[in-house]
């Protein structure tokens, strides 16, 4: 029933999208530009009933195999660049969580972002107090950038090409940028956008030189190694017959997972992905939470064969993920900002994808990456709901709203126990296939890497449970603390108005709450459950990968002990959390920053790292090294050629021109001449 | 001659009659405004003729006229383009014409009639009917060049014509060697007569082809041939100009890829016309460039710049041998690539030279200040013309010219692509400042009042130009595709 045109309309539908409000509405419509939401919603909406369609058959029912040639892009000579589907378990999942995300945010986004004067009470805020960029030109500009975005994503996860993949990468990227910087009047925003673009470049270019290298490597005749499945089944093989050395596919790979490290904001290029949260909220919710910070980790299950193959490779995806996870968790426990908590723990579980990556528990990294967009997306619509009310995203100047925003609040209190790991909440199954996996491997194969990650993601849960209800208390509970007219920072989105946000916003944040609790159980039961296999999800991924690979795969499982003990750690974190920042708190969170004091700096200041990149890499060696050696170049040897160039078109110019002087017989004769000399050196040249 | 002939030769009949047909409207009305429209609306026949001929399966390669014509997917690829271009000029002639009073039907007839000459060009088999082509399309230029009736423009059509007449001398000349030699006209013959006599090495038959080449060379503006361009670029009525730099080079090069294939091929006769070709190649595009860069007229510049674009298709004509690995068809595939991509690019540039030149009925290179202000789509069209003529991406130059280059390296002249890659950085220079006065000089003041138009039709011309080239310069696999049948049909 599926057919591959139907799935390509999965990407093209948003493209269509983003084509119609950004060429047509926008510049002709503006007036009318309200019913870009509609438009937008509408074609993500078609796009995600074919997704769910295409999960259905090709992972549930396995009756879609795909189908048709890719079209052919560019051929020179021998060489070819394919457009292809590559639809496998994995982008199918990825197709879900993205068209479903999106939906979700842009129905929410079709209320949050109309011009605040129209839903905030018209008799105290008149619409023209607002700054023009907050009228409706924005609701256009911002729905074609969602749409982009979208298309992008899809692109990317569907490309069967890696060159077509690092188009959509990069597009991905732009799209972020775009985002980021929405409010582009803000400077904070516009440095945010900037730092997320320079710092995801970073490892963009990892990626890129991955690329090259592995084209000169094994660029053949009539093998297309431009195509991701062939890079899969065949790499390995190249390396045991030595065509290919082991050191090139581990620099491939570690290349690739730069490019990943970038994207998915990893230690140490985490440093963009909590300043991006000066972007929209929906926009934190849709891309820095459930779909494009998702796109390094989609890039490492892209390529998994080709990692497995090295063990260096995994070695490190495995640590830096394991790090990853703890070391974000700790700069979420001090954050006063909800949605930088949000982002930090958002930080914090795609390490935790990437160690379960690592480590080889392939199906189950894409299981969590699964189930923690509902939930983190759940979270960060609810953190906008809240900002919705009380203008502002700083937790020191909320409170109270349990009463006043009980939706919000329930929905909020299932997304932070679900994050949290507690039974029988989505992120539970998820988050303990992954400890179980790492456990597992370190103590039964004695690896010494997995026990080490094993131990950074045990203390990580332990400190996401406490930053969670620490931020659920500040925000819902004791009284309120007033909100944007208190907080000097705040960029008001409206004025204060305490009570339950409007349907469209409240209505996503409903829907997204069901799979945040159920759908870890019912995507992979520990046992068999009404028709559905046991680990049905994580075992059908796991066999999508080439067959030669699958010894090398951990085994998907459940252990009550394990499970018991992961829970009882989140719990604890939960009680100390409540313990704190109950009304009366029975340990005061002052004293303990007190007697901590050091650390609490240090972990407030976010590790030193934006010092330490702004001042020494950016200051220091580039402004005072690199920057000064172009500098010295440019002037002394680009300039110097380029002026050699046009001294020579000057004069070189000059002397033909004498020939140019209009007189036919002149150019009869040098035409005359030119035949002669041709023709002496053509016959008697040899 | 039969039905089979007339079938074959259909779309040339029809250009013809189309040609004929706007000189009898022309006398009928008296609203000129209606010429174009017939021409555009009647150029829709030829077309037709043509995707017939082109559906026609059992048509294949097949020859008519007693050998002397063919027609083959290579000959239709052409006809395609011919077709286009002259459709983009008519196009953007609409306002611009205006300027001939009485006379703007003869000005389209003589577009129809040298479009004609083209298309008999792509498919001629022998040099005769060669020849004869190649004179139907020069002289209708030559009138057309001379249309303004002002000093310059009639230097223009006297010069084309002199000049004109003295490369068909040449050429004649040469092909009387060739012919005398192997004692054949028919290009097929020639070739097998030189293989058969042994004719590779003979001195005459070489200095033949070196005066063949001297001729065709004056049709694509290679240097040394190239010394009428720019004055009969200044002086023609611009639409001609655009008419002259994409429809006949493009016959030009149909025609040097035709014979040098069909007679003087690798496999048939062991003549080594690559390295003519290549040295050409390089100095066409330095000289071309270099002068350019001096240039302050607008038409003189790129008068100088398709000397200089001759010399980067002029690679894919010495790109013929590849190495093992490589596809010893990608040099031709490319000219043809290059030439399609070159007709759209360049009649984007000058469909906007012409709607500015309606406006401001000047051609200076100035004239373009703040054109990015006071409209900015033509000054976006113009600036993605430039960048594609430089071959930065995302143009249809760019993609044209990594294929040129890498069958360039493909063969193994890698000092010929590197020489091409450092031409094109030069380029950017001069083609790039008009992009800097479109965007950063500010409107002249007395031009604000100017009270007529761009132009609808030379505005519309420069869209739907602009939109090929950026279009395949993003997918550009439907031009290669139809490049690659063309030369296989070509080469075999």
């Amino acid at each position: 029933m599926v057919n591959e045109q139907l799935i390509w309309a999965i990407f093209f539908l948003p493209l269509i999208s983003f084509g119609l409000i950004a060429l047509i509405i926008r510049p002709f419509f503006n007036q009318a530009s309200v019913i870009a939401g509609p438009i937008a919603v509408l074609f993500i909406g078609a796009s995600f009933v074919i997704s769910i369609l295409t999960f259905i058959e090709r992972n549930i029912n396995g009756t879609l195999t795909l189908v048709g040639d890719p079209i052919n892009w560019l051929t020179i000579g021998a060489f070819k660049l394919e457009v292809g589907i590559l639809l496998d378990p994995l982008t199918t999942t990825m197709l879900v969580v993205v068209t479903g995300v999106s939906l979700m945010v842009q129905i929410y986004s079709t209320f949050y972002m109309k011009d605040p004067g129209s839903h905030h009470g018209t008799e105290n805020q008149g619409s023209d107090s607002e700054p023009a960029e907050l009228g409706q030109p924005v609701y256009a500009r911002y729905f074609a950038y969602m749409s982009l975005f979208t298309a992008s994503m899809l692109g990317l996860v569907m490309a069967s090409n890696v060159v077509q993949l690092f188009v959509f990468w990069e597009l991905v990227g732009l799209c972020s940028y775009l985002l980021i910087g929405f409010w582009f009047h803000r400077p904070a925003a516009a440095a945010a956008a900037k730092k997320a673009f320079i710092v995801t470049r970073v490892g963009d270019f990892g990626f890129l030189l991955a690329l090259m290298y592995l084209f000169s490597k094994t660029y053949q005749e009539n093998i297309n190694y431009l195509n991701i499945q062939t890079i899969n089944e065949n790499l390995p093989t190249l390396v045991s017959s030595g065509t290919l050395g082991a050191g090139a596919l581990t620099l491939i790979a570690i290349g690739f997972f730069v490019g990943a490290i970038g994207k998915s904001g990893q230690f140490p290029l985490h440093t963009w992905l909590p300043d991006a949260m000066e972007g929209p909220t929906p926009v934190s919710a849709l891309i820095h939470a459930a779909t494009m910070v998702t796109a390094g980790v989609f890039l490492v299950g892209r390529f998994f064969p080709l990692f497995q193959a090295s063990q260096e490779a995994m070695m490190v995806v495995a640590l830096v993920g394991g790090i990853t996870a703890l070391f974000a968790a700790t700069m979420g426990l001090v954050s006063n900002d909800i949605k930088r908590v949000l982002a930090y723990s958002t930080v914090s579980q795609l390490g935790y994808m990437m160690l379960a990556l690592g480590i080889g528990a392939y199906g189950v990294a894409i299981f969590h990456l699964f189930t923690h967009a509902f939930f983190k997306a759940l979270l960060f619509l609810g953190s906008g709901s809240v900002n919705h009310a009380t203008g502002t995203f700083d937790m020191r100047f909320m409170g109270g709203l349990r009463k006043k925003m009980p939706i919000t609040y329930i929905t909020f209190l299932i997304g932070s126990l679900s994050l949290a790991g507690i039974f029988p909440l989505a992120g539970f199954w998820s988050k303990d296939e992954i400890l179980l996996n790492a456990f597992r491997s370190g103590s039964e194969g004695g690896e010494i890497v997995s026990m080490t990650v094993f131990v950074l993601a045990i203390i990580a849960v332990f400190m996401t449970a406490f930053y969670m209800f620490r931020a659920l208390f500040m925000t819902f509970e004791g009284e309120f603390r007033g909100g944007s007219e208190k907080d000097p920072e705040a960029n008001p989105h409206g004025p204060v108005h305490l009570g339950e946000s409007p349907f469209l916003m409240v209505l996503p944040m409903l829907i997204l709450a069901i799979p945040a609790v159920i759908i870890g159980f019912i995507a992979n039961p520990p046992g068999e459950l009404l028709g559905i296999k046991a680990h049905w999800m994580v075992h059908t991924l796991d066999h999508s990968l080439p067959d030669s690979m699958h010894h090398l795969l951990k085994g998907e499982s459940f252990s009550v002990p394990l499970a018991a003990v992961s829970s009882l750690v989140a719990l604890s974190g939960i009680a100390l959390a409540i313990a704190m920042y109950k009304p009366k708190p029975l340990i005061s969170p002052e004293s303990i920053g007190k007697t901590l004091r050091p650390v609490h700096t240090l972990l407030y200041r976010k590790y030193y790292f934006d010092e330490l990149y702004e001042g020494i890499f950016v200051r220091q060696i580039y402004y005072r090294g690199l920057a000064l050696a172009s500098d010295w170049t440019d002037k002394n040897i680009v300039d110097r050629a380029v002026n050699i160039v046009g001294w020579t078109g000057a004069n070189f110019g000059g002397l033909i021109r004498q020939f140019q002087n209009g007189q036919m017989q002149m150019y009869a004769t040098v035409t005359s001449i030119g035949i002669i000399v041709i023709a002496a050196i053509f016959i008697f040249g040899d | 001659m039969n039905l089979q002939d007339i079938y074959l030769i259909s779309p040339e009949i029809g250009i013809a009659i189309v040609a004929a047909f706007v000189i009898i409207i022309d006398l009928f009305v008296s609203n000129k405004k209606v010429l174009p429209v017939v021409a555009l609306v009647t150029l829709l026949i030829p077309l037709f003729l043509t995707i017939q001929l082109h559906l026609d399966t059992d048509i294949g390669s097949k020859t008519g006229f007693s050998g002397t014509f063919q027609v083959d997917d290579f000959a239709i690829f052409f006809k395609y383009l011919i077709l286009g271009s002259t459709a983009i000029v008519i196009l953007s002639s609409t306002q611009y014409a205006r300027r001939f009073g009485g006379h703007q039907g003869e000005y389209y007839a003589l577009i129809l009639f040298s479009a004609a000459g083209m298309m008999l060009l792509a498919s001629s088999m022998e040099l005769i009917t060669l020849y004869i082509a190649l004179e139907l399309t020069a002289l209708p230029s030559a009138a057309l060049a001379a249309f303004i009736r002002q000093r310059k423009s009639a230097e223009a059509g006297i010069k084309f014509l002199v000049l004109s007449a003295v490369s068909s001398a040449v050429l004649l000349y040469g092909m009387v060697l060739v012919y005398g030699l192997t004692g054949s006209s028919h290009l097929n013959e020639i070739a097998s007569s030189i293989t058969n006599n042994g004719l590779g090495s003979s001195p005459a038959l070489l200095f033949g082809i070196v005066l063949i080449t001297a001729g065709f060379g004056f049709k694509i503006s290679a240097v040394p041939f190239q010394m009428w361009a720019p004055d009969v670029y200044e002086g023609a009525p611009t639409p001609v100009t655009g008419f002259l730099s994409v429809a006949s080079k493009a016959a030009g090069f149909a025609i040097i890829l035709r014979v040098f294939y069909t007679s003087f091929g690798l496999d048939n006769a062991n003549i080594d016309w690559a390295n003519m070709m290549a040295v050409l190649s390089a100095i066409s595009m330095s000289v071309g460039n270099l002068i350019a860069i001096r240039q302050n007229n607008i038409k003189r510049m790129l008068a100088y710049s398709t000397v200089a674009q001759a010399g980067y298709l002029m690679v894919g004509l010495a790109a013929i041998t590849a190495l093992p690995g490589g596809d010893d068809n990608a040099g031709p595939i490319g000219v043809l690539f290059y030439l399609a991509g070159y007709a759209m690019t360049n009649l984007a540039a000058f469909s906007v030279v012409i709607a500015v030149s309606n406006k401001t009925n000047n051609d200076s290179i100035n004239s373009f200040s703040g054109l990015a202000r006071k409209s900015p789509l033509l000054a976006g069209a113009m600036a993605l013309a430039m960048i594609s003529l430089i071959g930065i991406p995302p143009t249809v130059g760019f993609m044209a010219k990594i294929y040129l280059f890498s069958a360039a390296m493909d063969t193994g002249l890698e000092w010929l692509a590197i020489v091409g890659v450092i031409n094109s950085v030069i380029s950017a220079y001069y083609y790039l400042r008009v992009v800097k006065v479109m965007f950063l000089s500010s409107p002249k003041e007395n031009e604000k009042d100017s009270e007529t138009s761009y132009g609808v039709g030379a505005v519309s011309a420069a869209v739907i130009a602009m939109a090929g080239t950026f279009l395949f310069g993003i997918y550009p696999e439907p031009i290669l595709r139809i490049a690659h049948t063309a030369i296989d049909s070509l080469i075999g």
